[in-house]
Formats: structure tokens, C-alpha cells, sequence
């Protein structure tokens, strides 16, 4: 377990470096230069130049890239050019936004795809399996941007439950603050879910399959304790695993949906800083981001070799 | 599962022949403006109503169609071309260095959150459907690699393989002549669900204005116009989303029927 341990760690720090250095050269290319954009067509070429100079823009490409990298593994993600304040400081004020609102969809697409997925598996090939496979196959082609406009036209415009957008913060309360971000879950979690619910029902077909099934049935266990007892538990496991990509999936992939519902989260940060030029902060929250989806997959990796002998000697 | 394949294959069908018809005709032209006429509910004349600009909704979707269809079929081409022979070279040489470097680079592209470089990439190198394609085309690569590389390695332990090595064929010729071949199912039915993801990330991007530009209609550029405008004229909204749904569901059914179809092995239930 120790080798596998290093070995995916070694390849989780090369993924890391490599990724760091393509975000860094794709946004380096980017045509537009920072300073210039910042001042305007009419200013003077040595201002452009002391700008340059101030925000760090004048030292070779190489050299700003190990500033960079070495700034960010000592915490320091740089200085935001159009907000003169700390990156490290924005992106935490946004996380406070995105994380929560990532855990929240997670939360809610597992309460839906676990009972949907059991249920379809328990019922294999009956009317009611069909129904959930049938309204999961819906689930996954709707885009989960357009669920949100429809989330709006019916819960905040008609019915008037929740605001149509923004976020009251965490300041006015927990509670306040989950009522603002269930409309944004909700559309976020939808195709999530449907997914989800067709790992478990897959998943748990595939145990229901097995010998020990048998034998527990055989033993005298009624087909729910059988089900409950041996079916979900051992089914749990590639579950979890989707859940865990899931999660990384989440945290990036509430980009659009953030900017459906006018929420202040990375997504935002990314969408604004792009069009100020604000490059430093996109690199860094694009970087956070790669981040935590490597770490993610490399936990839930390491977290399935260890229930799972077998695994260690692949690859 | 007969009924998938004829329902996605009906559903998409109609898609393709709305894009196709739209070339020579359209109720309307799609971005003339008619103030006069503007925010029309569902009738008799404006069979899916009017826009904010009084233009014909349905030609809109009808060309809108055609963007769509376009972007996600040049992404699956894209990650065919280049996935395709990058897993058949891995597979061919199992255990090399070339297999390594490719796989690991699959890793690598797999463990970016595609949507948040797809957005990075058509901002940093300006709003395009061209840039729209490479984003997404992008991340169709590793999706073929890997299967053709899955796929190709069972294939080189069969007999039929032996038999062309000991006869003297050269690595590449029966990647190319014997598993390619054997392989072309399992691509049509993986094309067919990157079409549909395709058609999906195309929505979000021009949705967020970074797809297909003015004056090219786009769906997800409807939804986005139609968005500030919702509880006046919600048919704005409903239209460009149910074109999006029934394509990608029919072409999801398509590829479930048509993978149960070509070949009943692969029959298992599909995550």
C-alpha cells in the first residue's frame, strides 16, 4: 500500500507541475497585455512601462512562472491587478460561495439517486426500474442551466419561494444563506443525480448477481435484508467513488450556474477577471480548481486501493 | 431494447432534417427583425412565436440546429482522429514508453475540469464556433484513446492477430487492417454519446457568450437572450431548451440502441 501510495502520489505531483505549466503558457499567450488594457488605449508608453514594472510584468515569462508556482505553495497566489488586493484573500471570500453550494447539490443529488437507484436495481425490468431509468435518461439531457432558468420562471418568478438571484450571505444567518443557494443545488444536482442513480442501480445489478446473494437468501434472509444487509453495502463502494469525482466536478462545474443566479463564487471570479484582463487571478483560481479535482481523484484512488487488494497492482 | 435505438434514431433524425432544410428553407428569415410583431406567443403564422426582436423562433432554432449539429460534429471528429490512432499506437506497443506518455497524458486532460478550460480557452483566444470546437474537441482525445486502447488490447491476445503477425504483417498494418475494424462499433456508439455531450457544452459556452457570435443563432444564445425576459415571454426559454433536450436525448437513446444492437455483448447497464 506504501508503493502504490508514492507512486500515485509522484504522479500526482508531475500532473500538478505539467498543469501549472499549461494554464500558465495558455493565458500567457493571450493576446492583450495587462497594463495596457488596465490604462487604456491613450496612455503614455512610460506609464505602460511603470505599470509593467509595478505588477511584475517585466521579468521574463520563465521567471514569473517559478514566482508564481513558489508563490502559491507558500500560500501566496499573488496580487490581483484590477483589485490590488490578495488573490488568496478573493478566492477565499468566493470559496465561502462555491463549497458550500457544491456540498449542498452533492447532499441533495445523493438523496435522490440512492432510494431511485435501489429502488430501479430492486425492481429490475418492472414498470417502476423503467420509469427511473426512463426519467434518468431525461435527467441527463437536460442542460442544467436551462433546469435553472426553469427553477426561476417557477419558484422565485410565479411562486415567489425563493429570490431569483444572489446571495445573502452567511452573515444574515445559515439558514438564510441555504434558502438562497437551494435554487442553484437544485439545477446543479439534477443531471448529478441521474447519473448517480445509474451507478447504483448498475452497480447493485451487478451484486444482486452474486453467489453471496444467494447464500444470504439461502440462509433464510427475506430478499429485503438480503438487499439492505449484502446488496447496497457492497454496491456502495464504485458509488462512492462517482461521488468523489462528483465533488471535484461540482466545485468547477458551478461556473455557469453561478452566473444564471448572479452568485459571487469562483465561477463569477473567473468570468469577471477574464474580461478585466485580470490574468494573475485566473491563473490562480483555474490552477485552485485543477487542483482539486486532481487531489479529489487521487484520494478517492488511494481510498479504493485500500478497500480493494486488487487494485494496487494495476497500474 | 429495439424501441432506443428506433425512438433516438427518430428523434435525432429530425434534428438533422430541420438543420438540413434549413439551408433552403425556413418559415422565415431567421434574423429579420419585425418589431411590430415582437414577443408573439405560439400561433398561427409564428408557429413557435416571436422573439424580443419579433423574429421567427422557429427558423431560429431550425438554423440554431444547424450550429449545434456542426460544433459537436467537428469535436467528435476532432477526438476521433487524433484519439483514435493515439490508442491503437498505445495498444500496439503495450507497456512502452509511447504508451506510457500517452496515457498519462489522457490522465492529465481527464483531471482538467473541461468546462472551466473550454471557457478559459474560447476567452483567452477570442469568442468563436471555431474556438468552441477546439475546447470541446479537445477533451473527445482521451475520451477515444482510452477506448481504443481498451478495446484494441483484447483484440491483440486473440488468435486471428497471431495469425497475421506470424504471417508477417507489421504492427501498424494490423492495427489499421484487423483491429480497427473490430473496434468500429464501440467508436459509432462512443461518437454518438461525445455528439450529445457535445451538443450539450456547445449550449453552456454560447450560453455564456462564448460560442458561435452574433448574427449566427445558437440555442445556447437563445436561452441566454431569453433569460432577462423569462416571466414576460416564457416560451422564449421553453423553445431553445426542449430542441436541446430532445437532441441529446435522442441521440443517448441512439447510442444505447445502437451498442445493444451492434453488438449484444456490450450489453450492460449503461452508467
Amino acid at each position: 500500500m506504501l508503493r502504490y501510495t508514492l507512486k500515485r502520489l509522484v504522479s500526482l505531483i508531475i500532473s500538478l507541475a505539467i498543469a501549472s505549466l499549461v494554464i500558465f503558457f495558455v493565458i500567457e499567450v493571450a493576446p492583450g497585455d495587462p497594463a495596457q488594457f488596465m490604462l487604456g488605449l491613450n496612455a503614455q508608453p512610460d506609464t505602460v512601462a511603470a505599470l509593467r514594472a509595478e505588477l511584475g510584468l517585466d521579468v521574463p515569462k520563465w521567471e514569473r512562472y517559478l514566482n508564481w508556482v513558489g508563490g502559491m505553495l507558500a500560500g501566496d497566489f499573488g496580487t490581483s491587478y484590477t483589485y490590488r488586493t490578495p488573490v488568496a484573500e478573493m478566492i477565499a471570500d468566493r470559496l465561502w460561495v462555491s463549497l458550500p453550494l457544491a456540498l449542498y447539490a452533492l447532499t441533495l443529488s445523493t438523496l435522490i439517486a440512492f432510494p431511485a437507484g435501489i429502488y430501479a436495481a430492486a425492481r429490475h425490468g418492472h414498470p417502476g426500474d423503467v420509469a427511473v431509468m426512463g426519467a434518468t435518461q431525461l435527467g441527463v439531457a437536460i442542460p442544467n442551466f436551462w433546469f435553472a432558468m426553469m427553477l426561476v420562471l417557477i419558484f422565485a418568478i410565479n411562486l415567489r419561494w425563493f429570490s431569483a438571484g444572489g446571495f445573502a450571505g452567511w452573515d444574515e444567518g445559515f439558514w438564510t444563506g441555504i434558502h438562497s443557494l437551494t435554487l442553484p443545488a437544485i439545477a446543479l444536482a439534477l443531471p448529478q443525480a441521474a447519473i448517480l442513480a445509474r451507478v447504483m442501480r448498475s452497480s447493485l445489478l451487478d451484486i444482486l448477481g452474486e453467489d453471496f446473494m444467494r447464500t444470504a437468501r439461502a440462509k433464510g434472509l427475506s430478499r429485503r435484508q438480503a438487499l439492505w444487509r449484502h446488496g447496497v453495502r457492497n454496491a456502495l463502494i464504485p458509488v462512492l467513488t462517482i461521488i468523489g469525482l462528483q465533488f471535484a466536478f461540482l466545485i468547477a462545474g458551478g461556473i455557469i450556474i453561478e452566473q444564471v443566479f448572479y452568485l459571487p463564487g469562483l465561477g463569477r471570479l473567473i468570468f469577471q477577471s477574464i474580461s478585466s484582463r485580470d490574468l494573475i487571478v485566473v491563473e490562480s483560481v483555474v490552477m485552485l480548481l485543477v487542483f482539486a479535482v486532481i487531489v479529489v481523484n487521487f484520494l478517492v484512488d488511494l481510498a479504493y486501493a485500500a478497500v480493494d487488494p486488487r487494485l494496487r497492482s494495476r497500474t | 431494447m429495439r424501441r432506443n435505438l428506433i425512438v433516438g434514431a427518430a428523434l435525432s433524425s429530425i434534428v438533422v432534417v430541420a438543420a438540413l432544410l434549413s439551408f433552403v428553407w425556413t418559415p422565415f428569415d431567421h434574423a429579420q427583425m419585425n418589431i411590430p410583431e415582437r414577443l408573439q406567443t405560439p400561433n398561427g403564422v409564428h408557429w413557435l412565436g416571436t422573439d424580443h426582436f419579433g423574429r421567427d423562433i422557429l427558423s431560429m432554432v431550425m438554423v440554431g440546429a444547424r450550429t449545434s449539429i456542426a460544433v459537436a460534429l467537428v469535436a467528435v471528429g476532432i477526438g476521433m482522429s487524433l484519439g483514435v490512432p493515439l490508442g491503437l499506437a498505445a495498444a500496439a506497443r503495450k507497456g512502452s514508453w509511447l504508451d506510457e506518455l500517452i496515457m498519462r497524458g489522457n490522465d492529465l486532460i481527464f483531471a482538467f475540469p473541461s468546462l472551466v478550460i473550454a471557457i478559459l480557452i474560447t476567452a483567452v483566444f477570442g469568442a468563436s464556433a471555431v474556438n468552441a470546437i477546439i475546447a470541446i474537441g479537445i477533451f473527445n482525445i482521451p475520451v477515444f484513446a482510452r477506448i481504443t486502447r481498451g478495446a484494441a488490447l483484447s483484440l491483440w491476445e486473440r488468435e486471428f492477430i497471431m495469425a497475421a503477425r506470424v504471417s508477417g504483417k507489421s504492427g501498424p498494418r494490423i492495427s489499421v487492417e484487423h483491429i480497427l475494424p473490430n473496434v468500429a462499433n464501440l467508436l459509432i456508439v462512443q461518437g454518438t454519446i461525445q455528439f450529445s455531450l457535445g451538443i450539450l457544452a456547445e449550449a453552456a459556452l454560447s450560453y455564456v457568450g462564448l460560442g458561435a457570435q452574433p448574427p449566427t443563432p445558437s440555442w445556447g444564445r437563445m436561452l441566454a437572450d431569453a433569460q432577462t425576459m423569462v416571466s414576460l415571454a416564457p416560451h422564449l426559454a421553453l423553445v431553445p431548451g426542449v430542441a436541446i433536450i430532445l437532441t441529446v436525448l435522442g441521440l443517448n437513446l441512439m447510442g444505447d440502441g445502437l451498442r445493444d444492437y451492434l453488438d449484444p455483448r456490450l450489453r450492460v447497464a449503461r452508467t
